[in-house]
Order: structure tokens, then sequence, then C-alpha cells
């Protein structure tokens, strides 16, 4: 039968398919977000990986000179012949970055600007180039300068391609050791995370204690605040002058200990959503065989529970590897002296203006965000495949000691959490720790202070409401027109590449490549450096691959024929789109939307290389005020990132549940 | 494979499908399909499940375009449009009906931006509900609605456009079969009486039988047969549709003659089959066509009429209106025939367990097949 088929569709003409007018716009829409994805993601991404590649070098034996000391002009010789003669620059001198100047003076000992000897230089090829005064001069020209006019040229170095970024930074310890230290801090802290995690998910799933809401929402609250709030926290209470400080037993806060135990807050509520997911797909059947099989408590906690589980914990794992080892606002509060990948990257960028090093640091740190994601997104996968083939959920049953064990756990876990984020407000309110300890408001009185005041703070709420609403859109059309167009095969999967891609990138590395791609005057998208839009666009792509995942499990929920059924009553998609996609999936965009928000005011790392000063944020000015000294400050511009997302959250709710019973009245009756 | 049983005489070809052929990969779905669909005709395209109905059908909507071959509808070459640049109204077994909008929303849906007045178009949603039968449903939404509430608020919105074809895929096999029996009535009435060209998709064949002006009966990608339902029931052209619609008796044997056939150490007259002497072949007879002695035109009692035999009667099943009698004769080389005998037949012959009895397999109901490939 395929014989003939093969024979029959060989001679017969292949039908080629005519578009309609819709599948055009719509694969319009996937190459306008594809663009988008490329120029805000893939592009800076490949400006920062040839950065890091690219070195600078003086390169002397291309310039030569001639100099007349008032009896003609001497025999031509070449920068590196004088510097073999004066030995003056050392090879590992030459090495520079790509704005390092070098004053050909240098390599005259005797020169002196007021000396009547004339020089002449020239550069053998027309690759490199000098500065007199600041005239560029890149011809192969003979220039003839007098001794004042000399002292006013600085040789440029020449770039060229190679690994030397990457040898120095290997030979340099206090670089590479940062490698093992990120390891170490993120191991350690998700071994913890996530064994607190899976305690805290398993006391709400399998036991019948009281306050379960109330757990779940404290266990959320992290999320709410920047990632080095709680390093503020631990600084006032185990800093040099801590509150508590005796606890430590002489160990300093500042260094892996604090690290750890702020990111084990911070990474806490994203290990328990997936833990807890994982718990409630887990298949109720097999506890009640092996209730019957009279199996232990512990027996079937090893025997059903940790495998039926084992898929959450490794995705757990890798997404809290992957946040503690690509954060920067903590180990900058509390790290001290102890170097990590992401703060290095700040160091060499911010403090030491080495870019190149920058890139290379970045691209270190790339490696292992790159793994666990991969691992992730394998993990997920499997996951997936279990949760279909579910079935009965598991209802714990009351057992009166399990149940006050796991009260007590969760009031712990609790404390500490609460604890935390009250010692922040406590801090804040406080007029001048510890000698004037009375309570006042003046910490919230951020004009005065440095790190752009209570501008930072509306700027924030732009960057959150801005990054929400064009984030949302931004997602919610691509997810729809990737998921409901037909055919267009390689579009849509280089599209749903590039989508999950940013989950990938470490904030601080896209962050980093901003300043590559875009701060390049060459670029037309230039402008936009140093504006509240490239701080949107960078939210929007940091935060896009969960808000499009997001909206892809919605729009997967849909019956996949209504564009069939709109198609055959000739109605065009964005009639579809508005009056029955958007509407059902209402929850859903609500969702992305807080999400972006609330991610939009918290970080620290995707934008802490890109706000200008009419830009500043109320998450950088935390970080800044704490630099500064300004402890008590920051803590309390942290307070207000809180309250805001708290507010944000609140409403959020609220709008919701009013939309869905105005709109989802067709839903449960 | 046109039907000259069928008269189409006087109609006029609304759909016609030339060697149309879908590959999935390397895998073929459709191979080569060729048919004709008349005007105001209800069409079934009737298969086991993954024999490529659906794929027919979506090529006719043009869902999934074909790889090759053409459709044309009302005389114009639609073989490359998209949906959205052909006539049709489509219902999916899904019903795939739009959760957050009201039933007479989800009917007006296509007459919107027809540049219809508002009370046009609630005008004609009023006559849609009470063409389906729902006049009071309209304010309701989907999931308010019973299941085959929501198949007939589906059809409604398919047929609000008065598209020129209708296309209907598995529309009844969600619903529970008392629904569905009704329904199959209902449906086929509406149909004539707005006498549009139909095509439904069912895996049933009781369902087919039933509302199908006539039945394409598919098979791995390849129609097997075109016919009336009496036609295809009647007549069928392989042993595929033999044995996929009704009951039929399948005996293997041998050709022995042009109209003969042996099986086991018996010899048997059939239809005309023109198959080769010696050949292997499967000797098909539906159980209602197996006549006892002494009942219909078998009243004679001379054990030599033909095609008659001696079975014991091995076992029996009450299946209401009939009987289905197990029959066994050890000269058929162990193969058991099925017999369907009214209960006046019991009754009269004294049929029991354990009992003789003599029947007839009639030569113009005893087909001859090639054996299936798969066999
Ligand atoms: N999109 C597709 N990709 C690959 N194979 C398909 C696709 N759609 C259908 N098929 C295959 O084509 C065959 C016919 O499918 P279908 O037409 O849906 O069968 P049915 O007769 O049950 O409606 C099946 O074997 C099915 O697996
Ligand atoms: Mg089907």
């Amino acid at each position: 039968m395929s014989e003939s088929a093969t024979a029959a569709a060989g001679a017969a003409a292949l039908i080629k398919p005519k578009t309609s007018k819709d599948d055009r716009i719509m694969v319009g829409f996937i190459l306008v977000i594809c663009l988008y994805l490329l120029i805000t993601l893939a592009f800076p991404l490949y400006a920062m990986l040839s950065k890091s590649f690219s070195t600078y070098a003086f390169d002397l034996t291309n310039f030569e000179f001639q100099v007349n000391t008032g009896d003609g002009w001497s025999e031509t010789f070449s920068a590196a012949a004088q510097n073999d003669k004066v030995k003056k620059f050392k090879p590992e001198d030459l090495v520079t970055s790509s704005d390092g100047r070098l004053a050909p003076t240098e390599l005259f000992p005797d020169f002196s600007f007021r000396s009547p000897t004339l020089y002449k230089l020239r550069q053998v090829r027309g690759d490199t180039s000098y500065l007199f005064k600041t005239d560029r001069v890149d011809d192969t020209d003979w220039h003839e300068y007098s001794s004042n006019d000399f002292r006013r040229i600085v040789l440029r170095a020449s770039a060229d391609t190679g690994l030397d970024n990457f040898r120095t930074y290997f030979s340099t310890p206090a670089l590479f050791r940062s490698i093992e230290n990120s390891l170490f801090i993120s191991i350690l802290s998700t071994i913890i995370t996530v064994s607190l995690a899976f305690g805290f998910a398993y006391a709400i799933n399998r036991s019948t204690m009281r306050f379960k809401g109330l757990f779940k929402l404290i266990a959320m609250i992290p999320i709410l605040v920047p990632s080095l709030l709680p390093g503020i926290a631990l600084v006032y209470l185990f800093g040099n002058q801590g509150m508590i400080k005796g606890m430590l037993m002489g160990e300093s806060i500042y260094g892996p200990i604090g690290i750890v135990i702020g990111s084990v807050f911070f990474t806490f509520p994203h290990a328990l959503i997936i833990i807890t997911t994982a718990l409630a797909i887990s298949d109720g059947r097999l506890y009640e065989a092996a209730t019957a099989l009279r199996a232990s408590r512990w027996r079937t906690f090893w025997t059903v529970t940790i495998p039926g589980a084992r898929y959450g914990l490794i995705s757990a794992a890798f997404v809290v590897f992957n946040l503690v080892i690509t954060d920067f606002g903590l180990p900058k509060v509390i790290g001290g002296q102890y170097n990590m990948l992401a703060v290095d990257i700040y160091k060499q960028v911010i403090g030491q203006q080495n870019f190149e090093m920058g890139a290379v640091v970045s691209v270190v740190l790339l490696i292992p965000a790159l793994m666990a994601f991969g691992i992730d997104r394998y993990v997920q996968k499997k996951q997936v495949a279990q949760l279909s083939a579910r079935s009965v959920p598991y209802v714990p049953k009351p057992h009166k000691p399990f149940d006050r064990i796991c009260l007590g756990y969760c009031s712990l876990i609790a404390i500490f959490i609460v604890g935390l984020i009250a010692v922040c407000q406590y801090a804040a309110l406080i007029k001048f720790w510890p000698y004037n300890l009375s309570l006042s408001l003046d910490n919230y009185n951020f004009k005065v202070m440095d790190g752009g005041g209570w501008d930072s703070y509306t700027n924030s709420i732009q960057l959150g409401l801005f990054t929400a609403l064009a984030g949302t859109i931004i997602v919610f059309i691509g997810a729809y027109m990737v998921e409901k167009t037909n055919g267009f095969f390689a579009t849509r999967s280089a599209f749903q590449f590039l989508a999950m891609m940013p989950m990938a990138i470490p904030g601080m590395v896209l962050g980093l490549a901003y300043i590559f791609f875009f701060n390049n005057p060459d670029n037309p998208l230039n402008p936009i450096y140093g504006t509240l839009a490239i701080l949107v666009i960078c939210s929007v792509t940091h935060f896009y691959t969960v808000s499009h995942l997001t909206a892809v499990t919605a729009l997967k929920q849909m019956d996949r024929e209504f564009e069939s059924v709109a198609a055959s009553l000739k109605q065009p998609f964005h009639k579809l789109l508005s009056k029955v996609t958007v509407p059902v999936c209402l929850p859903s965009i609500l969702d992305i939307s807080i999400y972006l928000f609330v991610n939009a005011m918290t970080t620290v790392s995707a934008v802490i290389f890109l706000y200008s000063p009419d830009t500043t944020l109320a998450s950088v000015a935390v970080l800044n005020m704490d630099d500064a000294g300004d402890v008590a400050p920051a803590a309390a511009m942290g307070m207000m990132i809180f309250y805001t997302n708290v507010a944000a959250r609140l409403i959020h709710q609220f709008v919701s549940r009013k939309l869905v019973r105005r709109t989802q009245a067709w839903r449960g009756t | 494979m046109a039907d000259e049983t069928t008269d189409n005489s006087g109609s006029k070809v609304y759909l016609q499908i030339d060697n149309l052929t879908k590959k999935f990969g390397n895998f073929v779905a459709l191979d080569s399909v060729s048919l004709e669909v008349y005007e105001g005709e209800f069409v079934c395209f009737l298969g086991p499940s993954g024999c490529g109905k659906t794929t027919l059908l979506r090529a006719i909507a043009g869902l999934d375009i074909q790889t090759s071959g053409t459709v044309r509808q009302a005389d114009v070459d639609i073989s490359a449009l998209p949906p959205s640049e052909r006539d049709f109204g489509i219902v999916f077994q899904s019903y795939a009906l739009f959760p957050n909008l009201t039933a007479e929303r989800n009917i007006a849906f296509g007459l919107e931006n027809q540049k219809l007045e508002k009370s046009a178009v609630a005008k004609r949603v009023t006559e849609l509900l009470e063409l389906v039968g729902l006049p009071d449903q309209g304010p309701k939404y989907p999931a308010q609605l019973s299941g085959g509430q929501q198949q007939r608020i589906a059809l409604a919105r398919a047929l609000a456009t008065s598209p020129g074809l209708l296309l209907l895929d598995e529309p009844l096999s969600a619903l529970d079969a008392k629904v569905r029996g009704h329904l199959r009535h209902e449906m086929k009435a509406l149909q004539r009486r707005l006498g549009v060209t139909t095509v439904m998709v069912t895996h049933d064949q009781e369902e087919a039988l039933t509302m199908a002006d006539r039945i394409v009966v598919m098979d791995q990608g390849v129609i097997e047969q075109v016919g009336t339902p009496t036609n295809i029931y009647r007549e069928p052209d392989t042993l595929f549709v033999a044995d996929f619609i009704g009951a039929m008796n399948q005996i293997e044997g041998h050709v022995n003659g042009d109209n003969s056939v042996s099986v086991g150490e018996l010899s048997f007259t059939s239809r005309n089959h023109g198959l080769a002497r010696e050949a292997p072949v499967v000797a098909a007879i539906r159980p209602e066509d197996i006549v006892p002695q002494g009942m219909g035109d078998y009243s004679s009692s001379d054990s030599n009429v033909e095609n008659s035999l001696e079975v014991e009667v091995e076992d029996m099943e009450f299946l209401g209106s009939f009987w289905r009698v197990s029959l066994n004769n050890s000269a058929l080389g162990g193969a058991a025939l099925m017999a369907d005998m009214s209960i006046n037949a019991i009754r009269s012959l004294e049929v029991n367990i354990g009992s003789t009895i003599r029947v007839k397999l009639p030569a113009d109901r005893l087909w001859i097949f090639p054996p299936s490939a798969s066999a």
C-alpha cells in the first residue's frame, strides 16, 4: 500500500497550501516577538561573548619614530626597539583594556616638553591609532610634533581576539577562587533549602495540623522582598553590633554563614512551590496500599513519598542552585571579603571598569547556570509525564503526635521568615542603632540620603507597572501565536527556543550584555540607554520564561478546535482572541502581570548596570544606601518594597476575584 | 469506485475528491482517495479508528491540507485554500463551544460583523435555536447544558451562516446511547429539511446505516466501498466491508468452480466470484441468511436441496427479538456457523441445544472473498 502511495504522490502534483491572511498576520507577530527576543537577548549576549574574547594590547612594533635634536633627523626606529633599549615596559604592562592609553614620552627618559627637540611619528599599518590632544590619528603618514605637542600624544591599544582574558582570569587566584566559593555556597544553600522546604511541604500536605493557610502565606513572604533584605536583617542580628551576636560564638556573619542563611530565606518559597506541587500529585492509592500492608509511616515515607516526589525535589534543587549562584544583592551586602562570581562581575565592571574581565566572569557564571537550567528542563519534562498519569489525591488523616511535630516545625520556619522581616522593620524604625533606640520615621526620609531618594521609589513603581503591562501583552501574544498557528514549524521552534533562554541567563550577565550592546554608539537603539525603557525591556526579557510558560499552560487548556471553528465561520483570529481566549485566560494573565510587577520591584541584578541618575530604583537604592553605610534607611527602603508588593498582591487578588466573578460566570454553576 | 446501484441521476456532484493523498512524515494516512458527494446528500465516512476518516474530513475543510490530490467544491478547485476561504460549517466531537459565551452568543459568533443588523442577528439566532429544538436555552452557558444540548448548539452555530457543506466529526460519540439514538433521527430530519450537503465521520456502523444516504467504508487510508446502506450491507465488495458491517460467518475453504466452493469435506454453490481454482478463499454468509428447513422458501423435506446440510445445535443465545444459534457439522472442518432464527422458527421447529436440524445456505447469499491480506 505504501509503495503505491509513494508512486501516486510522486506522480501527482504536491499541493502547496495557500496561507490565509490571519496566518500571515500571526506569523508576523511571532517574527516580531522573535526579533524582540533577538535584540534584547541574543544580540546582547553575543556582544558580551565577543567582548570576553577581545583583548587589548599596545602594539609597539607598529609605531615608529624619528627624532631631531637640532642636527638633522635620526634614523627611523620603532617604539618596540626603543622600549627594549630603555627597558621601560614589561610585556604584561602592554596588555590593557579597551580604553588603555600609553604616552610615548615614557619611552624617552630625558624627554622635556621645553626642549627644542622635534619628533616624528608614524604607524606602519593603519590598524592602530593614537590621539593627539583629542584628535584621533589612524593614517600611516609621518607627523611632526614639537616637544610641547609630543607630550599631548597617547597611543591607543589595538584590539585582538583570543583567550588571553580567560588566561588572565585563571591565573589570578583572587578571581578563580570565586568559582569554588560560588559552588560551595550554592550547593550548601541548596541542600539546606530543599530539606527545609520538603519538611514544610510534607507537613502541609500530609498532616492535619492547624494554620496551614497562614503558614503557606508566610512562606511566600520572601518573594516580595529583594534578596538583599535578609542580609540587612542578619547584619542587625549578628553584625558587629548585632542584637544576638553572641549566638555565632565568635564566627562572623559577614561571609559564608550570612550568605547561606540569607539564601535559604530568599529561595525558600521557590523550592516550596515546586515540592508542594510534586507532593500534591502523588497518588493517594499508593498510600492506601501501604497502609493496607501495614507499612510503618517511616517505611512508607522512604518507599512511596520520596520516590513520588523525586522529580520535584531534583527540580527544586536546580532552581535553588541557580537562584543562589546568580544572586548578587545578598553576597554584596553580607559577603564581606568572601568573593562570589556575581559580585565579581560587579566589582570588575563598576569598581575597576574592566569590562572585558566582567564579560569573562559572566561567561564563567553562565556555565553552571546553563547546566542547572538544562537539567531542570529535562526533569520537568519527566514530571509532566507523571502528572498526566495522576489519579486519586491523598487525603491525610489526623494523627495527634505527628500533627504536633508538624505544627512545631512549621512554626519554627515561620518564625525565621517573619523574624527576619520584623528585624528589618525594627531597624527601619529605630533612630540610631544601637545608641538611640527611640522609634521614628526619620529613616524613611530618603530625600536626605544617597540612592536617589523617593524618586527611586516612584521609578520602581513605574518600572513595575510598565514591565507588568508591556510584558504581559508581549508574553501572552507570543504564547498565543506560537500555540495556535499551524505550520511554520521552523519559525515556531525558533521562538520556543528563544522564549526558554532568558531563564538560563543570570540577571547580572543580562545587564552587562546590555551595556555592551546598547551602549555602543553605533547601535541605532543607543538612545534608550540610560532611560526607563531599557530597564523595562531588561526586566521583561529577564522574567520572560516563567511568564511564557504560564501563558502556554493556560492556552493549552483551551480546545484546539476553537481556531478551526472561528475560521470556518470566517471570523478573524483577533475576534476569537478578544472575545474568547483572553476572557477565558484572564486569571492566568493577571498572574503573569503580578509576577512581573513583583519581580521588577525586587530585582537588583538585572538592573544594577543599567540605571542612570534619572532612573534610580528602590531596590538599587537599598544596595547603595547599605554600601554607603546608611543601613537603617536601606532597611526602610526595603520595607517600602515589601509594603508595595503586599499591596499589589492584595489588589491583584481583589481585582482577580471581581473580574472572575464578572467574566467567568460560566465557570462552575 | 462509483456505485452503479445508487441512483444519482439528476443530482449534481457538489464535492469532488480526486486522488487525494495525505502523508504525515513517511506515514501515509490517506492513499489516493477519490470520491464524489452529490448535492443535498448525507454521506458517512465509516471505518475503524485510525483509518483516516478525520484526516479526510480535515482535508475537505482545509484544516490539514492534503499532500497531493484535488478537492473541488461547487465546481471550484479549493485544494489549496485555507479554511477561512472555504464554505463549510463544522461540528467537532468536543463541540468546541466557547465556554464564556452563552448559547445564543455562540450561535451568533459567525453572524457578527457580517454587515447584519443586530435585530437580524437576533432573529436568526432565535430561528436556529428553534430549528435545533432548544428555543429556551439561549441565555445559558455551555457548562449549564447537557451533552446533547451542547451538541445541538454546536450544530446551530455551524449552520448559522448557511454554509453549503456541513462537516461533522463523530458528533454523537461523546453522548450516552439513549441520547444518541434520539439525536440521530433529529439530525437526519434536520439535514433533510435544510437539504445541506453533509459529510459525517463515524466509527459506529449503526449510526452510519441509519443516517447516511450513502456510506463510504474506509480502511487503512483507502476507500473499500461506497454505497447506500442497504447496498453496503447486502452487497459487500470486500471481506473487510462484509466483516466490518453487520455480523458475518466466515469459513475458510477453496475454490472448486466458477460459483462453487469447498469447505472441509463439503461443497457449496456460491455467488460468482471469478477466482482461480484451488485458491484459498473465505466463504461468508450472514447469520440471518441461513434458513432452517421448514421455514420461508425452504419448506421441502427433500434432503438434497442445494447447499443444505445437517447441523447440530451447540448453543443458543436469546437476543430479544431473535435467537442466535450456534451450529456445527463435523464435515465443515470444525468451523461453527451462527444463524439468526426468529422466536417463531425456534418454537415451531422445536430447536433445542443438542437437537439436529437441517439448514440451507442460499447460494445467492453465500459470498466468496479472497482471504484478507492481514489474516
Ligand atoms: N497530525 C498527525 N500527525 C501524525 N499522524 C497523524 C496525525 N493525524 C492523524 N495521524 C495518523 O493518521 C491516521 C488516521 O488518523 P485519523 O484520520 O484521525 O483517524 P480516524 O479514522 O480515527 O479519524 C492515524 O494512524 C493517526 O495516527
Ligand atoms: Mg477521528
